[in-house]
Formats: structure tokens, C-alpha cells, sequence
């Protein structure tokens, strides 16, 4: 079960009392009614669906209600912040893609040993 | 390639077993191959091998970062089942149920099909009016799946509890009884042993790096940790990577890859006769050969690679197994994991080609992708070979997210009013 | 005395503190704090079990709950049965019944022995290459065959009577292991003032100091040391010390979860007292104090009642007082268990010969057998066994060749060294590396918040592992901002270091292929059936782990899998880490699934949601329904009547007088704000800013893929205001939608959303005499048909109390829908009940309120659409505003799919016999007699006899279905196929006038 910092709280708190919301910093066209069969299929159905960095959406459902985003590593699930909603993407220092391999059997002996 | 047979056993029996030949080869890769196929699961050895034993193509490599059948092929809960509510979907799963029924003999090799029946628990009118409508689309599909009141329910499972009383009383149940389940391990194996058999190569720990591409923007050979591989045609099935490796083709998916968790319990004798799934509770039930409840939890919420989830989503699951089945609060989980699945918007998986000349994707087989296997590896083959889907599987195209015909067996099981 | 094997004077065990149980039947002494597995020994019996799949009779391996062979059956009573129970785990208690498992008809003869004989067949992986033909014979033949012979225990068949509890708990630092390493690191953090959980999984804290008697530490014996520590720790206010308590899973960001055991030892437990009590732990830093655990030896044969490891029968004397044996073999690769001889020794046990693998022991132990009187074998294996029911002889021979000598013996101690127990540490995601110096796995990059002490961290003397651990809680306390105490200092000592072990086969496995030298005990996992796997080209560690079955028994490989691992290597020329691990789940040791549900059984499970009417409806003998989580009243019965004979009466009586039908579940959102009405634009298809004050509107709402999300009436009561309503299922979904798009993508509106659905009762009053019935209870509004006009609202007071008053209808007859608030719910219903009943209305339930809405052709979003019908297909076209340029779904409605020909659409059904009722999910064919796979053109969605009609109506999607109207289509049944004819979906009061009534 997850730990999240909720920013508007200001405090960790248990996975159970929020609500994942999908990936983060995707704009809803302002003009709808009018983008083109691919373009609605870009915003409403493909996602990058990283390995590694994602920034994803979550409600604080069960506390204050609010929607914020996180940035979070899909391998290890570990956050590396959450931020309220509308500010900016951030800059996750020295993160770019995938940054560390899923532990599974060949991997699980890699490392040094003390 | 060695016949397996009880006559052949025997025979090694009296000598030791020391000749028996290895299931498949490991060779070193070759420059090139005709079709490279991305994920050595039950669907991408399966394609292989259908490829080479109906379209005459046999210059295939399939690539497997780890150990075959070591995604979700190795980590399901095995059940098999086509009653399913749309044509598209009826399509594909009756496909594959069929290949399913000859698979052991068709490979020589006992996956253990074993047709226990699956039953779906009704628990109240919503359920009722859903399941009806899948049995009676089935029907006239010719599908077999049957509408039980609760005491023929009950006959079938003696342990089921039907009593009015429960929280969530069990108002009827839809049974396929050709339903079942099948070895995991053993499909992945089966098709490895027939496809390397058939000169196709099985690469294990090789991982795909990138994907190279022409000048005319077609796909040339993936590149990987043993260097690059030249294909004329690649074809990515490679559940809960899909994405990672078609982004290498600068391709995006409609799909997010979630953790689907598993337990089964210490091994017990024979308590449980078929497989039992109720929509309603969020829960479903089987008895492995050895004895161990196989039960299937849910998916956590969020976006993972990790194979791991919240304990939250075991003992969510184990809540509704009990309620239904209240004997076995006792009984201990012995051991519990995770797969990661790659799911589609509407739930139904894609098959097709992609904006990529010569490069295929079989994806977004979400929880259901094991009791597919034949039927997509077939289908899948058919693709690779000749460019274009079968008919069974002309609704699985990537291209229905752009039009909206959408497959959608998760909305057809819609929330109650 | 409980048993002739007890040893006077050894042991901490009270002799005057007695218990008694049965095996299979026949008494055994015990004494109190005895396990099962000790009180056995105690007895002389080593025949506890028969092995899975050669049902080989075995016996009592281990101490711990590493135990593969020595399972039971546990009850108290008949519905308190618990199979699969490790003996050396399960404490005894006076009057608890213990069966042997996986035999028949008995322990010392059981039929399934003949798979032992036919064992050259059942070689590893042996079914995946028979039993294939003929086709059928799988599931009939075989399959039930093998299912039978399998699975050990037998399940509980009744209910468990028992109950279970949960709790969470916060701390700075958990430590996980109670023994040398895991008190020191407890005591150093506890001391630096950190909140601290220890849990150890044994009765009482001490690990190996249980059995290792020559540790002492600041000069008391180890074991009194660790107690007394432990009652130190307990006193302190900022510890909690669980003992049988397991850490059984590791999960994310520190989640550590533990299962307490608190009954299962007592003889009468107090009924107030769980079982088991599932504690799920967030710890800032996790200390993982886990041991390591002994390896067997493999050989020909080693799995013989009797034979067991060192350690264990170290345990059983030390801390038990019982001799395994009179005559003790012990066959090692290892120091340690020299100590087992010198200490059986010492108790008068006669040691027949330790027979080391190695060449060359250590020396301090060499020399202390000698002193000791013990012959010492080196470089000599034992290659095989005998005896029966238990081992009577081991046959030892030079390592290289040599002739065989048998020895007499009546049991037989083996240790191959030491493996740590990594796997919590690799439950938490860490990656464990090897080292080949001592040929571990160890703790290489931690993934999460924790450390790894002692001997889980490969840390070797104890004076080392007390250092080590202190060190760990120390700065595990500052870590989390705690920073008193002294520093501790603590001084350890004990007799021998130990050095040695091997993973793998000996010598005695032999390569010959007919040999048993069993890997895994419980699976009958032997070293040539890995040979064999790796024959079949199973290379990678998990294939050969899932084809011989290694590590999968229930003790999940904690004996096995480094021995299958260096077997495996060893056949395919590679090294350890080149072959890899397999990977380490939760639980540690597998947990009671009551443990894990705890308190959510039964009304627990899942909450039922009753409305304010409840109580009302059920003394009015209402049948309930269960939709979502709602009990909704279904039909009102009479005495004597059918559901069908109450729900056409309930039908006639709404239309020709009246009826009360509790609406309360629907969702109710309470929309405000000077942007309310726009946002309401973006979140409908409807427009709102037209609307009203004082008036209503059916509003739909689409996901942004055009498809119909929800529906339901919206009033608006002011400018700023409106009163949404959403289905009963749509509730929380449609709330969050909502919240979504105004926090996320139209944050610049100013509205405020409440949930509102509990705040409401709602109480529809529907038919021709609603506004007789009504009229003198409403206070402050002018209901008559010109003031208070269809699809109207006002507030106002009824009896009394505030309303909020819809003038709405679901059922096409004039109607009202009061909301009042919910604590009123149950009086206004029944003032409003007793001013209706006399005018000869009824209450009605939602079977009715169905019926009554079909026959007007309205629409229930999840009934007749399904998440794949746009409001066009739905015939609610008009509900979709033309001139609004943006709103949820307005383009998801013009993609090419949707705007589509043929697309199927809502419509009537007439069965051509007015008599048919047609079921609801029923398929419709154009062409009856067409083959299977049948082209399928909809099906019935909504289907009901309809009392006011006279005869049944439906309602369809169809494909094409308006081009349609008047035609004939099928619905072929089992039995029948039934003619239909597609028309209108209104079946009642085509023109609306009885809505204005």
C-alpha cells in the first residue's frame, strides 16, 4: 500500500484514502468541437505508459477532495513529489526515462555484495 | 523431435530418463530472420509456431528478455472460458477454445485443458439481466453457456452457499461447462518445444533495445543486449511491455499497465470442482491439480512495472472469497504475486498493424490474455503472414479508437441503476 | 513423565506442568510449552506424514516453520479443523486432537505408498508427456486421479466459528526477529528513544538461542539473557514486543505486514479474544533481525523418519529436554552441528559417528569430539539409509570410492551449512547479490527504508552480530529524529566459531538417476529430477523450479532452493548468480485467510445502505432488492400474493389512484455558484443557463467519448443554485466526474459541489390523487397544476418541515417528488402514507416503478444503454443542444463510429402473442432459421408484463432499429422462437395529457 504526500494536506497519508486519476498534464482541448478524429484520439485514448517517470493525477478522495499530481517511478513506486493541480510540470533532477529494471529472477542477483 | 507418449515414458522410465532431449534448442542468433516476434509468452511462441506450421514460414526468432513464459503466461489463474458478449469477442475466445480442446494432442504435449466448467455467480437482478443476455448471445453464437437457478448452481458446487441470508445471495449462475482451465507453464513450453522443433529459434535473455527502421520508414531488426537482429517483419507481443517497446517505434498505444495480483492457498485434497468468478464480489475461484485454491484479486490503481501491489487488493479479494465461501477462513494463503497486464480502454485487447510498415502488435489482452492464447497466437500469425487480420480478428485493429467502435465488454457489464 | 525420551534435568520445559492430546487417535503426554513436533519425540514417534507425491513416509525435519514433512491436522472442535499445520510450530494444549495427513487408512500403511514403487514413472514433469490421448480422459481419467493423490490436507467444511482482528500501527523502527541480533537492534533504538515494534515468531523471543547454549552474553546464558531483555524492553513505554507474531510480507514504502497468533496455544482461549490478529505496520525504518535457517543434507534416502537437522534436534534437547535419539548419526558439511553431538553427548545420548563431508572441520571442534570420545569420519559421506518407518542404519563410505559401512543408528542429525533469510529483505524489493566466499545470498542494494542484521546479513560471531545490531538501531532511532540514550555496550561470547557448508548434492546423491536424495522433502523433489529439468533444457532457475515442482511446497523452497540452485549450476557448468534466483513472495509462512479479512465478514463485508423508510417498508412487508448497496423495497406482497400478482396490483393502483415509492438512493449533487449554470452546460448536453428558477430539466451526461455517462432531473431553485439528481449507481461516480473536471479543467468557474444524497429523503407521490394526497400537507407552495406546472420545483414546508418540492414524474402520471431531510424521511412518509391509504393508494417498489417507466418508454442508464449507446441510439437526440459549442462528449459523439448508419438504437418490442413475456437480455434475429453463428441485430433490454397495457411490452436495442418500426424480428429461444414487432417506445398515454392531470 502506497504512501502519499497530499500537498494540500501537507501530509503523508495511506493509499486507501485516494483515488488514482490517470496520467497528469493532459489539457482538454479548448477547442473540442472543432480537433480532428486523431487528435481526439490522442488526447482521450493513447498515453506514453512510461516505464520509469509518470506523472499521474490523484484525489485525495477520502480527505480533502482535492485533485494534484505526483511524479512517481513505475519500477520501484516510489514518488518523488507530488504537486497541486495546475502548476507546472516539474523537473525531476537527473530523471529521464526508465531508472531502474523491474526485479525480477536475472535481475535479482545483480548488485554487489557487502 | 522425440514423441512424447506414456509408451515413451515408460520406456525411459527403465533407463533413468536419461534420454530425454532437451523441449528446445538455444541456439546463437542468426544476422536475420523472415519475422522476429518480441515476447517469448504462450501468444508470441504460439504465433511462431502457427507461422511455421500453416504459412510455411520458418525463419522466425522469437525474443524473450527473461524466461520464457515468464510474464503473464507463468503468473495467471489459468482459467479459460469464451462466453464472452460481443461478436468480436465471442470471435476470438470460441476461436481459441476450439484450438484449446485439440492443443495437447496438436502439440504432443499435455497442457492439461481440463474443461471443469466455469460459472459466474448472479447476485442480483442487474446480474441476472447481464448474464442472461451473454447466455443468450452465446447460444446463437453456439456457444455453450447455460442459465443455473441457484440449486442447480448448488449441485454443481457443493460448497456454494445459497442461502438467502448471505450479504450478496446468489439469485442464479451462468455455467460454461467447456470452460476450465489448462497448465500455464506447459503452453508455453508446448509451443516452444513444437515451434523449435519446426526450426524456429527461441532466444531467452535477450532484451529488445530499440527497433530500427528503414529509409522508407519500415521496420529493419530490433536492436538487443546480443546486438542487433535484422527482421523483415517484427511483431510485438510482449504483455505489460507493449508499450515500452512500441515507443522504440515512436509508436503510442491506448494503454496503461497495471499490477494484477494472485494467491493460492497451502494445497489441500480436492474440495473445489470447477472454476466460480462473481462480478458482483470481485472474486474468483479455482483448485489447482496440486490442491492450492487459485484465487485472482484485482488490479491496484495505479500505473506499475513492478509485479508487486498492495496488500490491501489480497485481503480486498480474500473478504469475498470467504463471504461466499465461509469454510475456507481457515485455510492459509501460501504464496502471492503479481503479472503486470496491459489494458485497453474498452477492455478488449488489439491486434493489428500499426502506422509502422512490417511491424504487428498483439496487446491490451488486459486480465483475460491467458485463456486467448491459442486463438490469438493463430490469429496473430495469420497477420504476420499476410499483412492483414483474419476475419475473426478484423474488430481488434488499433484503428477503433480513432473511429469509436469500441469493443467494450467492461461497459456491457454496466453499473446497476 | 510425558514421554520416555524426555531427559531429566535438560530443557526448560516445567515437568509438574503437564498437557495431553491425541495422534491419530492415541494419547500423548506432554508437557506445557511443548510443540507438537517435541512432544512426539518425547514419545519415541517419528512417523508424522506422508510425502505429496510418493507418499513416503516421513517424519519430523526441523524446529521451525521451515518444516516441509511433519504437517497435521489440527482441531479443537469440529469446525475448528486446521490442516496442513507445521508440528514444530503448533503448540500443544490439553484436549487438542492431531491427525497425520495424506494417507490411507493409515499412517504406517498407506495404499498411496505403491506411487513410491511405480516412482521411475513419475519422474519430474512426467504428465505434461502422457495422458493425452484418448482426448476426453484428461479431465475424466487422469486429472481426478492425480488431483486425488495430491493436495496433503483435507479443507475445513464448516463455517469457522472463530473470529479474527486488524489492526494498523505506526512506529519509528520495526524490527523483525527476536534473537541476538533483532533484541540488541531493539534495545539500542528503544533506548535512543524511538518507537519501536519487535516481533519475533516463536512462544518466546531468542532465535537460536533456543538452542545454542554455549552463547553467553554479559555473562548470563543467552537464552536467559534474551528474556530478560525482552521483559526490559516490554517495560518501556515506547515498545511493543509481539512474540508469535510473523512478519509475513514486505510491501511498498515500508508496509510491513504481521499476523499475531493469540489463542491457538491455549487449551479454553477466552471467547472475547481473536484468533489471529493481522497487524499492518507503516514503520518510518525496518530492522530485519530474520536468522538463517539450516540446509539438509542431500543424499540417497535422507528423507527417513529420524533423520533431521542438527540444529533442530539441538533445539529439541536444549530447550525441550528430549533426545531425539539413543544412538545419533550425524552426517555434516558444517561446524555447527558438531555442537549437536557434543550436546547430546553430554546428555548421555550415544553419538554413533559424525561423518564430516569435509576434509578438514575446523579444528576447535575436531578436537573437542576427540575429547568427547566421538569417532569423527572426514571426507567420508553417508551414501545411503535404512529403515522403514524410521531410519535404523546409515551406510558411510570414503568420499572417492571405498567399500560401504553400515552403521546402526536411530536417528541422523545433517547440516549443510546455513542459509539467511533474505526474504523479507527481497520482499521489499531489494536485490540480493552472492558471495561466493561463503557461498550466500546476501543483502546487496536496498530498494526501501530498512537495514539487515546478524546472520540474514551473512554477519558471522557473535560479538560481530551484537555490534552490528546495536549500531543498526541506533541509527535507525536518529534516522527518525530520535537522539537520547547512552550508547550500549554489550560483550558476547560463545564456544565455537563455525565454519563450513556446502549447497547441493553430496556425494551420497549420486549421479545415478534411479537414486532419491531429495531436494525438496515435501514436493519429492529428488537431485535427479533437476538433472532432469536441466536435461530438458530448463536453464533458467524458475523453469526448473515450476517443472520438478523445487520451492513450491508449502515451506516455499526455505530448505530447497539453494540446493536446487547449486545442483543446477553444477549440471549446466555455470555459477550461482549466472542461474539466478527464483523470486521471494509474501507471506514468509502462509497466513489464515481470517487473519487477512479480519473483521470484514458478514454485515462487515460490505456495508448495506438502508434509506430513512427502511424500518417502514419492512414493517409493511416490502421484499428487498439489492442494488449496489442499497436495499431498495422491490414489491410490497399481500398475504397470498405472487411478485407478479403485487406488481400489477401496485401498477393498476399507481395509475388509477396513486402511489408512494421511496426515490431517497438517487445520487443528489447540490450544484452551486455564479457559474453554476455554465458549468452545468459543460457537464450536460442540455443547456442550463436557460433554465429557470423554480423549474426542471432531464438532463443527460455523456464521458467524453460520447457516450450516455448518467441522467437524471436537475431543478433550479435560484440564479446561483440548481439541485442535480443522478442514478442510484451513479452517485459517487458522476460526483467525481464532476470534481475532476471542475478542479482539473474548468477551475476558473466558481461552483462549489456537495454530495447530498444521505442529506435527502425522497419520497415520489405519483398518480391521478398526488395532489389530493399532497395538497393539505404542504405548507408555503401552490401546488395547483397552473402555480406548480410538470418539471417544476419550489421549497417550501411539508408537516412542518422544510421541503424541497419536484413537481416530476417517472412513471408518466402527474407527480411530486418530495425531498425532505433525511431524519424526517420515515415521519413525512408516513404522514403522507396516511393521508393517501384512505384515498386508496398504494406503496409501490421499484419493480413496479419499472414497469410504470417502460410503459412510457423512459430510459434506466445501465438497463437499456450499456457505455456503448450515445443519447441519438437512446432517442434522446433532442436532450443534445445544438448551439453549445463545447460540452463532455461533444466530440466524442462525431467520431466516425457514432454518427455511423445501423448503429443500434432503442426502440419497442409487441410480442406478436400478447401473452409472451419476453426475458431481458433476449437475443433478436431478423432471420429465425439462419445457421449458428447467428447475425444478432440487439437484444432486450427492458421486458415486463404490463397490467395497464394488457399484455407484455419491451424495449430493444436493435440495430437500424427506428427504420424498423412496424417490422417483424425473431427472438429465438431454447424452446421456441418468439415473433416480435419493433415499434414506439411509449406504450401508455402517447400524447402525455396524465402528466398535466
Amino acid at each position: 500500500m502506497l504512501l502519499i504526500y497530499c500537498p494540500y494536506c501537507e501530509e503523508e497519508r495511506s493509499e486507501l484514502e485516494f483515488r488514482h486519476g490517470g496520467d497528469a498534464h493532459i489539457a482538454r482541448p479548448t477547442n473540442m468541437a472543432d480537433i480532428s478524429d486523431e487528435e481526439f484520439q490522442e488526447f482521450f485514448f493513447l498515453r506514453d505508459n512510461p516505464k520509469g517517470l509518470i506523472f499521474e493525477r490523484w484525489r485525495h478522495i477520502h480527505g480533502c477532495g482535492r485533485f494534484f499530481n505526483a511524479a512517481r517511478d513505475t519500477v520501484s513506486d516510489k514518488f518523488y513529489m507530488s504537486y497541486k493541480a495546475g502548476e507546472p510540470k516539474p523537473d525531476i533532477p537527473g530523471v529521464t526515462t526508465a531508472t531502474e529494471k523491474t526485479v525480477e529472477t536475472y535481475e535479482a542477483t545483480e548488485g554487489t555484495a557487502k | 523431435m522425440r514423441k512424447y507418449s506414456v509408451f515413451a515414458v515408460a520406456r525411459e522410465a527403465m533407463r533413468g530418463h536419461k534420454g530425454w532431449e532437451a523441449q528446445w534448442t538455444s541456439p546463437e542468433p542468426r544476422k536475420e530472420y523472415d519475422v522476429i516476434i518480441v515476447g517469448g509468452g504462450g501468444h508470441g511462441l504460439g504465433a511462431a509456431y502457427y507461422l511455421a506450421k500453416e504459412h510455411g514460414i520458418t525463419n522466425i526468432a522469437v525474443i524473450e528478455k527473461g524466461w520464457l513464459g515468464g510474464g503473464n503466461t507463468g503468473r495467471n489463474t489459468t482459467i479459460i472460458r469464451s462466453n464472452y458478449l460481443y461478436d468480436e469477442s465471442m470471435d476470438i475466445y470460441e476461436h481459441s477454445l476450439k484450438l484449446w480442446e485439440g492443443l495437447s494432442q496438436d502439440l504432443n504435449y499435455n497442457v492439461m485443458y481440463s474443461p471443469r466448467g466455469v460459472m459466474m455467480l448472479s447476485h442480483n437482478v442487474h446480474d441476472k439481466q447481464s448474464f442472461q443476455r451473454h447466455v443468450h448471445a452465446n447460444r446463437l453464437y453456439g456457444i455453450d453457456n447455460e442459465w443455473l437457478t441457484p440449486q442447480q448452481a448448488k449441485e454443481f458446487v457443493p460448497v456454494l452457499d445459497i442461502s438467502a441470508s448471505a450479504r450478496y445471495p446468489i439469485n442464479g449462475a451462468a455455467l460454461q461447462r467447456r470452460g476450465g482451465t489448462a497448465r500455464h507453464d506447459a503452453v508455453a513450453w508446448g509451443y516452444a518445444r513444437a515451434a523449435s522443433d519446426r526450426g524456429v529459434h527461441v532466444i531467452q535473455n535477450c532484451e529488445v533495445k530499440g527497433i530500427r527502421r528503414g529509409p522508407d520508414g519500415a521496420v529493419t531488426g530490433v536492436e538487443t543486449s546480443k546486438g542487433f537482429i535484422g527482421a523483415k517483419k517484427v511483431a510485438v507481443s510482449a504483455s505489460g511491455h507493449n508499450s515500452v517497446i512500441l515507443s522504440m517505434a515512436d509508436v503510442k498505444l491506448p494503454l496503461h499497465s497495471v499490477p494484477l495480483q494472485a494467491l493460492v492457498s497451502e494445497p489441500m485434497k480436492p474440495i473445489f470442482p470447477c472454476v466460480v468468478m462473481s462480478n458482483s464480489v470481485h472474486a474468483y475461484i479455482s483448485q489447482s491439480d496440486k490442491g492450492e485454491l487459485v484465487i485472482g484479486a484485482g488490479t491496484d490503481q495505479y500505473n506499475s512495472y513492478s509485479q508487486t501491489g498492495g496488500l490491501q487488493i489480497i485481503t480486498h479479494t480474500l473478504d469475498a472469497i470467504c463471504e461466499l465461501f465461509p469454510m475456507f477462513r481457515r485455510v492459509k494463503m501460501m504464496r502471492q504475486w503479481g503479472g503486470i497486464t496491459d489494458n485497453t480502454p474498452d477492455r478488449s485487447a488489439i491486434q493489428g498493424v500499426t502506422p509502422v510498415k512490417n511491424l504487428f502488435v498483439n496487446c491490451g489482452w488486459g486480465t483475460g490474455g491467458f485463456k486467448a492464447t491459442p486463438g490469438s497466437a493463430h490469429l496473430f500469425a495469420y497477420l504476420i503472414a499476410k499483412g492483414e487480420p483474419h476475419r475473426l480478428a478484423a474488430g481488434l485493429t488499433l484503428d477503433r479508437f480513432r473511429t469509436g467502435r469500441l469493443i467494450d465488454e467492461a461497459a456491457a457489464a454496466a453499473v446497476a441503476h | 513423565m510425558s514421554g520416555a525420551n524426555r531427559i531429566a534435568g535438560q530443557g526448560r520445559l516445567t515437568p509438574a506442568k503437564t498437557a495431553r492430546f491425541t495422534f491419530d487417535g492415541k494419547t500423548i503426554d506432554a508437557l506445557v510449552g511443548d510443540t507438537v513436533a517435541s512432544a512426539l519425540l518425547a514419545n519415541g514417534v517419528h512417523l508424522v506424514g506422508r510425502s505429496f507425491k510418493y507418499h513416503r513416509p516421513r517424519g519430523i525435519l526441523s524446529a521451525g516453520p521451515e518444516e516441509p514433512n511433519a504437517l497435521i491436522d489440527v482441531s479443537r472442535d469440529a469446525a475448528r479443523r486446521q490442516p496442513n499445520v507445521r508440528a514444530p510450530v503448533q503448540e500443544v494444549f490439553d484436549g487438542m486432537k492431531v491427525e497425520s495427513q495424506n494417507r490411507f487408512p493409515s499412517l504406517a500403511f498407506d495404499i498411496g505408498g505403491i506411487n513410491n514403487l511405480l516412482s521411475p514413472f513419475f519422474a519430474a514433469g512426467f504428465y505434461y508427456k502422457t495422458f493425452m490421448w484418448p482426448k476426453a480422459a484428461w479431465e475424466k481419467v487422469y486429472e481426478p486421479f492425480i488431483r486425488k493423490a495430491a493436495g496433503l490436507g483435507v479443507s475445513p467444511t464448516e463455517e469457522d466459528p472463530d473470529h479474527y482482528a486488524n489492526r494498523y500501527a505506526h512506529c519509528d523502527v520495526l524490527v523483525a526477529g527476536a534473537g541476538v541480533a533483532g533484541l540488541s537492534a531493539a534495545l539500542a533504538a528503544a533506548e535512543a528513544g524511538a518507537r519501536v515494534i519487535l516481533v519475533d515468531e516463536q512462544p518466546e523471543v531468542g532465535g537460536a538461542l533456543h538452542f545454542d547454549t554455549s552463547v553467553k552474553i554479559d555473562g548470563q546464558s543467552g537464552y536467559d539473557w534474551a528474556q530478560a531483555t525482552a521483559a526490559k524492553l516490554k517495560a518501556m513505554e515506547n515498545v511493543t514486543v509481539l512474540t508469535r507474531t510473523t512478519a509475513f510480507g514486505y510491501y511498498n514504502h515500508n508496509f510491513v505486514g504481521l499476523v499475531e497468533r493469540v489463542t491457538d496455544h491455549l487449551p479454553k482461549p477466552d471467547k472475547k479474544l481473536p484468533r489471529e490478529r493481522l497487524w499492518q505496520v507503516r514503520a518510518k525504518r525496518v530492522i530485519l533481525a530474520t536468522g538463517s535457517i539450516e540446509r539438509h543434507m542431500v543424499f540417497a534416502n535422507n528423507d527417513r523418519p529420524g533423520i533431521m537437522l542438527a540444529s533442530a534436534a539441538r533445539t529439541y534437547l536444549n530447550h525441550f529436554g528430549v533426545a531425539v535419539g539413543r544412538k545419533v548419526g550425524v552426517y555434516t558439511a558444517n561446524d555447527s552441528a558438531y555442537e549437536a553431538a557434543f550436546d547430546l553427548k553430554r546428555a548421555g545420548v550415544t553419538i554413533a559417528a559424525i561423518v564430516d563431508n569435509r576434509d578438514k572441520p575446523g579444528d576447535a571442534v575436531l578436537t573437542e569430539a576427540r575429547r568427547l570420545g566421538i569417532e569423527v569420519l572426514t571426507g567420508h559421506s553417508v551414501i545411503d539409509t535404512k529403515g522403514k518407518l524410521r531410519v535404523s542404519s546409515m551406510s558411510v563410505a570414503r568420499n572417492g570410492g571405498g567399500s560401504a559401512r553400515s552403521i546402526a543408528i536411530d536417528a541422523l542429525l545433517m547440516s549443510a551449512g546455513w542459509t539467511p533469510s533474505v526474504h523479507l529483505f527481497s520482499q521489499s524489493r531489494g536485490k540480493v547479490a552472492y558471495d561466493a566466499a561463503t557461498g550466500r545470498f546476501l543483502p546487496g542494494t536496498y530498494a526501501q527504508d530498512c537495514l539487515s542484521v546478524g546472520s540474514c546479513n551473512g554477519t558471522d560471531g557473535l560479538q560481530a552480530t551484537i555490534e552490528e545490531s546495536l549500531a543498526a538501531g541506533e541509527l535507525m532511532a536518529r534516522a527518525t529524529g530520535n537522539e537520547g540514550g547512552n550508547k550500549l555496550e554489550l560483550s558476547g561470547e560463545n564456544a565455537f566459531e563455525w565454519t563450513g557448508g556446502m549447497a547441493g548434492a553430496a556425494e551420497g546423491a549420486g549421479i545415478d538417476t534411479t537414486v532419491k536424495a531429495f531436494v525438496d522433502f515435501q514436493n519429492d523433489v529428488c537431485a535427479k529430477d533437476i538433472r532432469l529439468a536441466v536435461r530438458e533444457g530448463m536453464h533458467s532457475i524458475e523453469h526448473i523450479k515450476r517443472f520438478t515442482t523445487n520451492g513450491m511446497a508449502t515451506d516455499q523452497g526455505k530448505l530447497s532452493n539453494i540446493h536446487g540452485l547449486a545442483i543446477a549450476s553444477e549440471v549446466l557448468n555455470r555459477e550461482i548468480p549466472k542461474i539466478g534466483l527464483t523470486t521471494f513472495r509474501a507471506p514468509y509462512t502462509p497466513v489464515t485467510f481470517g487473519a487477512l479479512i479480519s473483521h470484514s465478514r458478514g454485515d462487515l463485508f460490505d456495508p448495506a445502505r438502508k434509506t430513512p423508510m427502511h424500518a417502514w417498508e419492512e414493517a409493511h412487508g416490502a421484499v428487498f432488492e439489492d442494488v449496489g448497496n442499497w436495499k431498495r423495497a422491490w414489491y410490497y406482497p399481500r398475504s397470498g400474493e405472487t411478485m407478479h400478482d403485487a406488481v400489477n396490483r401496485e401498477c393498476r393502483t399507481v395509475r388509477n389512484a396513486a402511489g408512494l415509492f421511496d426515490a431517497s438512493t438517487l445520487g443528489k449533487i447540490e450544484v452551486v455558484g455564479p457559474d453554476a449554470a455554465e458549468f452545468l452546460n459543460l457537464m450536460y448536453t442540455n443547456a442550463w443557463d436557460t433554465l429557470k428558477p423554480g423549474r426542471c430539466r432531464y438532463g443527460i451526461m455523456l464521458r467524453e467519448d460520447g457516450f450516455v455517462y448518467d441522467d437524471g432531473v436537475v431543478g433550479r431553485l435560484a440564479e446561483d443554485r440548481f439541485h442535480v439528481t443522478t442514478t442510484t449507481g451513479g452517485a459517487p461516480r458522476v460526483m467525481n466526474h464532476m470534481e475532476d473536471y471542475l478542479q482539473t479543467e474548468f477551475p476558473h468557474l466558481k461552483v462549489w459541489l456537495t454530495s447530498t444524497t444521505e442529506q435527502w429523503a425522497v419520497i415520489a407521490v405519483q398518480g391521478p390523487k398526488a395532489r389530493e394526497i399532497l395538497e393539505p400537507l404542504v405548507e408555503g407552495i401552490d401546488i395547483s397544476n397552473e402555480a406548480f406546472p410538470h418539471m417544476s420545483v419550489r421549497e417550501g414546508k411539508i408537516c412542518g418541515v422544510p421541503t424541497r418540492l419536484f413537481r416530476m414524474s417517472f412513471t408518466g402520471e402527474a407527480g411530486y417528488e418530495v425531498n425532505v431531510p433525511a431524519d424526517y424521511g420515515q415521519a413525512i412518509w408516513e404522514a403522507i402514507w396516511a393521508r393517501a391509504e384512505p384515498l386508496g393508494a398504494c406503496a409501490y417498489g421499484t419493480e413496479t416503478m419499472h414497469v410504470l417507466r417502460a410503459e412510457k418508454g423512459y430510459i434506466i442508464v445501465g438497463q437499456d444503454t450499456d457505455g456503448t449507446v450515445t443519447p441519438y441510439d437512446a432517442s434522446l437526440g433532442w436532450a443534445v443542444s445544438k448551439k453549445k459549442t463545447d460540452f463532455v462528449g461533444i466530440r466524442g459523439l462525431k467520431r466516425p463510429d457514432l454518427v455511423k448508419e445501423g448503429r443500434k438504437q432503442l426502440v419497442g418490442l409487441l410480442t406478436k402473442d400478447p401473452n409472451v413475456v419476453l426475458e431481458e437480455g433476449a437475443q433478436i434475429v431478423a432471420d429465425p432459421n439462419e445457421p449458428k453463428p447467428m447475425k444478432m441485430l440487439g437484444h432486450v433490454t427492458s421486458s415486463y408484463w404490463s397490467e395497464n397495457c394488457g399484455r407484455s411490452i419491451a424495449m430493444a436495442l436493435v440495430a437500424g432499429g427506428q427504420a424498423r418500426l412496424g417490422q417483424t424480428l425473431y427472438v429465438p429461444m431454447p424452446d421456441r422462437t418468439i415473433a416480435v414487432e419493433v415499434s414506439e417506445m411509449v406504450f401508455v398515454d402517447k400524447e402525455g395529457g396524465r402528466l398535466n392531470g
